[in-house]
């Protein structure tokens, strides 16, 4: 199926979910959202351009294989709990954080990293699961 | 005493993980970081150890969350001896792994996932949140299905549908549980519920909860009467993963069962009595299974069901001898039962078949070979000096003193048949000429083997060997550590101390 409006509808989608699932992973700590739910919104942009374009189209578009994406994720996670440990000296996973929030991203820490190790991971793990099956379907 | 290491163990595990999927298209690679780690592991652990016997009980606050509201990771030295034999086992595996496990099934992520699987083993026995104790177990379960289904042959995920409804069925009742002990008790930390459980008025309700717990563990233990999961999957998998499986899973619902029945909930003979008629059924079902089968891969399964038995019905009797002879029981089995999984997986590799009326002339053939397989054949039975003798000494001490005729007389029924049914496996597979072997065009045999794969298949088995012989020859040592972990098991308060400092100070 090619439609012309899904098709240029979801050019702007795109930029515009991704944003949005950023906002929703850095909102995450005290608001509800965070790594899990911004991971969905990120993949589903996905879903829809390769609905609109073609899968070949999309998997063009990210470059990297969406696999490679849980490895790094699950690093990125690991490594958040593993620097207070080894740097630090104290426990696993005990949150660091930044003395002077940042402009517009506010405060970051630890926990942070810990949450975009988990958006990756989703991401990977979910656009794995739906190129596949659209592969084979 | 706080320290970091207490969690280093499960970090290794899953930092190979993560290595070897960052490797995911090179197979050969994943090789070389899965044998290089769980050597490295071994050495974890043993640190570990050395510095539980030293400092004594060692916990970690994840995230500095103090202890009842965050999850907290203890070793004391039930949990740093349980990760040092799991690795032990577990590097075993990885080499046999290397031969036994086409590249085909390697391209799945068989070694990412078996990773995964050793860290969960390592959190369950190291965690001290009996919620956390349940994301452990649903970790192992998720990774084992993977395992168990990897290749999918028709015969493996059949084996593994049944695997997986009955564990998905135990986990949920293991989840209620926890649901309603959190009701009642207002806490998941076990050190924290064992003050609070002792002081819930209604003991009926505790009762109930405890009965829900010992379901949980029991189906996943593959207590009587929910162990048909068991002899069902057990088979279907190549021989390194049945390894894993029959050497640790089954041995990790003992474990959750010591743990739980020791510190969470005080002695209560209803559940006692319960726990030894469930335990007395299963040793005696199962080794009349194990006489009936004759593929060897399902007796020994059968013959896991038998043995769990016997760690279950040692916990019933509850007392520090009986849980000395059921802690150095489990040190001797998980070796044992692991190794014998590899040595099915060999015996097939040599003879092309796994039924024991077609198997035979091994030791006409392989002399040397044999002798090195009665190891593990004979340490199983007990007979001494092997390994499974000597906890024997303690299980049949408590139960003759302590027990009862019930207990003492399945104990020796289990022997016993145990003994019958590894006669006739030696006698059908070693001993008989070598008559009605399988001829496999496609097959490839053990001769048509390269000297390194011969010495992939070797090794474990030799290493292993070697680990149950220690353990028979050092007996008196492991009766020890089996002792002081059974007294740490039976007197909490060390460890209720350790992990909540000014919790049990205020109580006093």
């Amino acid at each position: 199926m090619k439609s012309i409006i899904l098709k240029k509808a979801s050019d702007y989608l795109l930029p515009l979910l991704l944003l949005f699932s950023v906002f929703i992973l850095l909102r995450g700590h005290y608001l509800p959202g965070g790594g899990f739910v911004g991971g969905l919104i990120a993949s589903i942009a996905f879903v829809l351009h390769s609905f609109a374009n073609g899968l070949n189209e999309t998997k063009h578009l990210l470059r990297i294989h969406p696999g490679f994406l849980m490895p790094l994720g699950l690093s990125v996670s690991l490594l958040s709990g593993l620097y207070p440990m080894v740097i630090k000296k104290e426990p696993f996973m005990a949150a660091q954080w930044m003395k002077e929030p940042l402009d517009v991203i506010g405060l970051v820490g630890t926990p942070l990293f810990f949450d975009i190790g988990v958006y990756l991971v989703v991401v990977g793990v979910s656009l794995t699961i739906i190129f596949t099956l659209a592969e084979v379907a | 005493m706080t320290s970091n290491l207490v969690i280093v163990p499960v970090l290794w595990q899953f930092l190979i993980a993560v290595a070897q999927m960052f490797s995911w298209f090179n197979p050969r690679l994943q090789r070389k970081l899965s044998v290089s780690g769980n050597v490295i592991q071994v050495l974890i652990a043993s640190w570990l150890l050395t510095e539980v016997y030293r400092q004594g009980i060692l916990t970690m606050n994840a995230g500095k969350w103090p202890a009842p509201f965050g999850i907290v990771f203890v070793s004391d030295t039930f949990s740093a001896v349980l990760v040092l034999i799991t690795s032990i086992s577990g590097l075993a595996v990885s080499l046999f792994s290397l031969a036994n496990i086409v590249e085909a099934r390697m391209r799945f992520g068989y070694f990412p996932i078996m990773h995964l699987l050793f860290a969960g083993l390592n959190g369950a026995f190291l965690t001290g949140d009996i919620f956390n104790l349940y994301v452990w177990f649903e970790i192992i379960i998720i990774s084992s299905f993977v395992l168990l289904t990897i290749g999918g042959e028709k015969p493996q995920l059949e084996g593994a549908v049944k695997y997986f409804t009955l564990n998905i069925l135990a986990s949920t009742i293991f989840l209620t549980a926890i649901g309603v002990l959190y009701g009642l008790a207002g806490t998941l930390n076990m050190a924290d519920l064992a003050l609070k459980v002792a002081a819930i008025p209604n003991k009926g309700l505790v009762e109930v909860t405890a009965i829900l717990f010992l379901v949980g563990f029991g189906i996943k233990s593959a207590i009587f009467p929910l162990y048909f999961w068991l002899p069902a999957s057990y088979h279907t998998p190549p021989a390194a993963i049945a390894a894993i499986f029959g050497g640790l899973l089954t041995k990790l619902g003992v474990y959750a069962m010591l743990r739980v029945f020791t510190l969470v909930f005080f002695e209560d003979p209803i559940i006692d009595t319960l726990m030894i008629i469930l335990a007395g059924l299963t040793i005696i079902t199962g080794s009349l299974g194990a006489m009936v089968q004759t593929n060897v891969r399902k007796i020994f399964s059968y013959l896991i069901i038998s043995h769990i038995g016997y760690m279950v019905i040692a916990l019933g009797i509850h007392t520090e001898l009986a849980v000395t002879g059921a802690v150095f029981y489990m040190i001797h089995d998980i070796v044992v039962k692991t190794n014998l999984f590899m040595v099915s997986g060999l015996l097939y590799r040599v003879q092309g078949t796994h039924h024991i009326d077609r198997l035979g002339g091994f030791y006409q053939y392989y002399p040397r070979l044999s002798l090195l397989l009665a190891i593990p054949l004979f340490s199983l039975v007990g007979v001494p000096p092997l390994s499974g003798f000597w906890p024997k000494i303690d299980l049949f001490k408590a139960a003759y003193l302590e027990g009862g005729s019930f207990i003492t007389i399945c104990l020796a029924f289990g022997t016993v048949i145990t003994l019958l049914v590894i006669a006739r496996v030696w006698a059908e597979v070693f001993w008989r000429p070598a008559e009605n072997l399988p001829e496999r065009p496609n097959f490839r045999f053990w001769h048509l083997f390269t000297l390194a794969e011969k010495i992939q298949y070797i090794t474990p088995i030799a290493l292993l060997s070697a680990v149950s012989l220690i353990i028979a020859f050092r007996a008196a040592d492991v009766h020890r550590i089996s002792q002081k972990i059974a007294s740490e098991l039976m007197n909490p308060k060390n460890y209720i101390q350790t992990v909540l400092p000014d919790k049990s100070a205020e109580q006093q």
